[in-house]
């Protein structure tokens, strides 16, 4: 039965964050989130014409290397992540897959010159696991600006969104969640 | 449920691609690939896209030329080309030939979630104004009144005045004119336009059904109401109602209406609340109501409510200048509705037309020229096609006596509407019990003609 999520710090992450990453996951998910030991730094993802990351070969990865019984596993690294098409992105998931990814690059006030604001970050993180494991979980992008699943093309997208599921979201979240566990 | 907008990404870079269809999925778009031009082209050709997303590098057939072959499949399809290669020549030049905008790769997440949001938005108004015309043509019935006789003039600049307000109207004249025309045109030229129309036939319905077509019932409201329907002015709410047959309404419904008028709510059989309605109400009768007023038939207090605008529809003997012009757009009307090549009217059958007084008005000349088209078989309609010879009893020239008139008359519209009784008795402005007296006394039976 692969019933727990986790958390992967792909290299030195702060232990805040991760803590942040699990306690939200716990909550919105009602299962149980564990800490994996880090990763060590994406290298294998770097991109040197672009100087990014690129996040569909941190899931991949993810994906090989996760242990046995895990439902969804998500990866929260320091670097810059992309896709080929788009300058950047915040994390990446697999749509009704098991991997995630975060970054926590641009979520971190300090990218956008903008004084030191930890709390700030950590409510960031939060929303970006919460929406990438939403996700995994098969949930699309939400019409309504407060809920967690609205798109953040942009970080003032992210900061007046919760971190919560409108309650559609919160249906088709759990509705999924047992459907996977129940076929699991 | 609504359909997902559809996405066809057209690169010939596979990372591109995936990448693509990876960020549009999470939106919920559904997505299809494309792996080059040539591609691109077959897919359309099969499916339909809502957008196409596409390269304007790719080996084989370029972007240009793929949107051009794209847009002569399926001209509704908006593209929006994608370039590693920031050139505002190109970018214009596909712009100029019909791309949306264009994209330079890598976007920013947000431009290119904007610009899939604003060409959706642009689909939604135009498949709207596209619906909304097609309602509008539906519903403003104007053009099918046809007259260029100076009271059909002055009836058309009434409309023009009155169909912009709000007011009740009272639209008059003998069975046949065409009042539910007017009242469509006054809802088709109203603010309420893109709202229903309701009619209903006043004076078709037994007064308990009347009353509860008009307002409605609740579940066990009476024997039989085994649900909760919703009454015509619930169903007209924010558009218009008209009330065919006014005069034939009884004295019960009278004081229903009343209330409706004064106080713009409703009240379901069987229901102790009451429903705010805002709609328009028009009301048509071939009755004189002033004459059933002084019977003690009518409530004057309804007329005056009902009466604010009064539209006088003319009987066709007094606009006479207008049966060519009827007569011909109903030959094309029923010509194209049977499939057939459109005929002319011969000068002597339009004479005769020209000659008859149409008691049932311009109802009956279309009967009249469906009848001759159905029996007609030259590229002409001819005297022979029509009903009335030179001595028929309904000509005004006829030699026959006033009851052989009444007689035939009476015969010819049982036989025009196929002997339903009730339909021949309202052609004939008379009630059902009188067309029966009368259809004795002339021992007139079934299947005369």
């Amino acid at each position: 039965m692969s019933e727990c999520i986790y958390v992967c710090p792909l290299g030195s992450v702060d232990e805040e964050i991760l803590d942040c990453v699990t306690t939200s996951l716990e909550t919105r998910s009602k299962m149980a989130v564990k800490i994996l030991p880090a990763m060590g730094d994406p290298s294998y993802a770097f991109d040197e014409k672009r100087g990014q990351y690129s996040s569909k070969r941190v899931l991949k990865r993810l994906g090989a290397c996760c242990p046995r019984e895990t439902f969804k596993i998500i990866g929260v690294t320091r670097v810059d992540l992309y896709v080929p098409i788009l300058t950047f992105v915040f994390g990446a998931a697999q749509m009704s897959g098991q991997c995630a990814v975060i970054s926590t690059r641009r979520l971190d006030p300090l990218y956008y010159q903008e004084p030191e604001d930890h709390n700030l970050l950590l409510d960031r993180v939060k929303k970006t696991a919460v929406h990438e494991l939403g996700h995994s979980m098969g949930l699309i992008h939400c019409r309504d600006r407060r809920c967690v699943m609205f798109s953040s093309t942009r970080i003032e997208d992210t900061d007046f969104k919760k971190s919560e599921f409108c309650h559609t979201c919160r249906e088709l979240f759990r509705w999924n969640r047992n459907r996977c566990l129940g076929s699991a | 449920m609504t359909k997902m907008p559809s996405i066809l990404v057209v690169d010939d870079e596979a990372a591109i691609r995936e990448s693509l269809k990876d960020w549009l999925m999470e939106d919920g778009y559904s997505v299809a690939l494309a792996i080059d031009g040539r591609n691109a082209i077959a897919m359309v050709g099969e499916s339909e896209y809502d957008v196409i997303l596409l390269d304007l590098k790719m080996p084989g057939i370029d972007g240009l030329e793929t949107m051009r072959r794209i847009k002569e499949i399926c001209p509704d399809s908006e593209v929006l080309m994608m370039t590693a290669y920031a050139s505002v020549d190109t970018a214009v030049q596909a712009m100029k030939e019909g791309a949306f905008d264009y994209l330079v790769k890598p976007f920013d997440p947000d431009e290119v979630e904007l610009q899939i949001k604003k060409i959706m938005a642009h689909r939604e108004m135009r498949l709207e104004n596209m619906m909304l015309r097609k309602r509008l043509e539906e519903q403003t019935q104007y053009d099918e009144i046809i007259g260029k006789s100076q009271v059909m003039q002055e009836v058309f600049d009434l409309i023009d005045r009155v169909a912009p307000s709000d007011s009740t109207v009272l639209i008059t004249g003998e069975s046949g004119t065409g009042k539910e025309l007017i009242a469509q045109a006054l809802h088709g030229n109203s603010s309420r336009c893109f709202m229903p129309f309701v009619a209903i036939n006043c004076g078709s319905l037994p007064d308990s059904l009347l009353e509860s077509e008009l307002f409605g019932y609740e579940k066990g409201a009476f024997t039989g109401a085994d649900h909760t329907k919703r009454g015509r002015f619930e169903m007209a709410q924010g558009g218009t109602i008209l009330l065919d047959e006014i005069g034939d309404i009884s004295l019960k419904t009278q004081v229903d209406l009343l209330r409706v008028l004064q106080q713009k709510e409703i009240c379901r059989l069987g229901s102790e609340g009451v429903i705010d309605v805002d709609v328009r109400i028009l009301a048509a009768t071939n009755r004189d109501l002033k004459a059933s007023i002084a019977k003690g038939d009518f409530r004057e207090d309804l007329f005056y409510r009902l009466n604010v605008i009064s539209i006088h529809v003319p009987p066709l003997r007094e606009r006479k200048e207008d049966i060519p012009m009827l007569a011909n757009a109903f030959v094309k009307q029923q010509c194209m509705e049977m499939n057939k090549e459109i005929v002319k009217i011969s000068s002597g059958a339009l004479r005769q037309l020209m000659d008859y007084h149409w008691p049932g008005n311009v109802r009956e000349l279309e009967n009249i020229i469906e009848r001759a088209l159905v029996i007609g078989s030259g590229n002409e309609i001819m005297t022979h096609d029509l009903p009335f010879s030179s001595n028929d009893a309904s000509t005004p020239d006829s030699p026959k006596s006033l009851k052989m008139m009444e007689k035939a008359h009476i015969i010819k519209i049982l036989g025009q509407t196929k002997w339903n009784i009730s339909k021949a008795a309202r052609e004939l402005d008379i009630d059902r019990q009188t067309l029966y007296n009368k259809m004795n006394k002339y021992a007139i039976k079934k299947g005369e003609s």
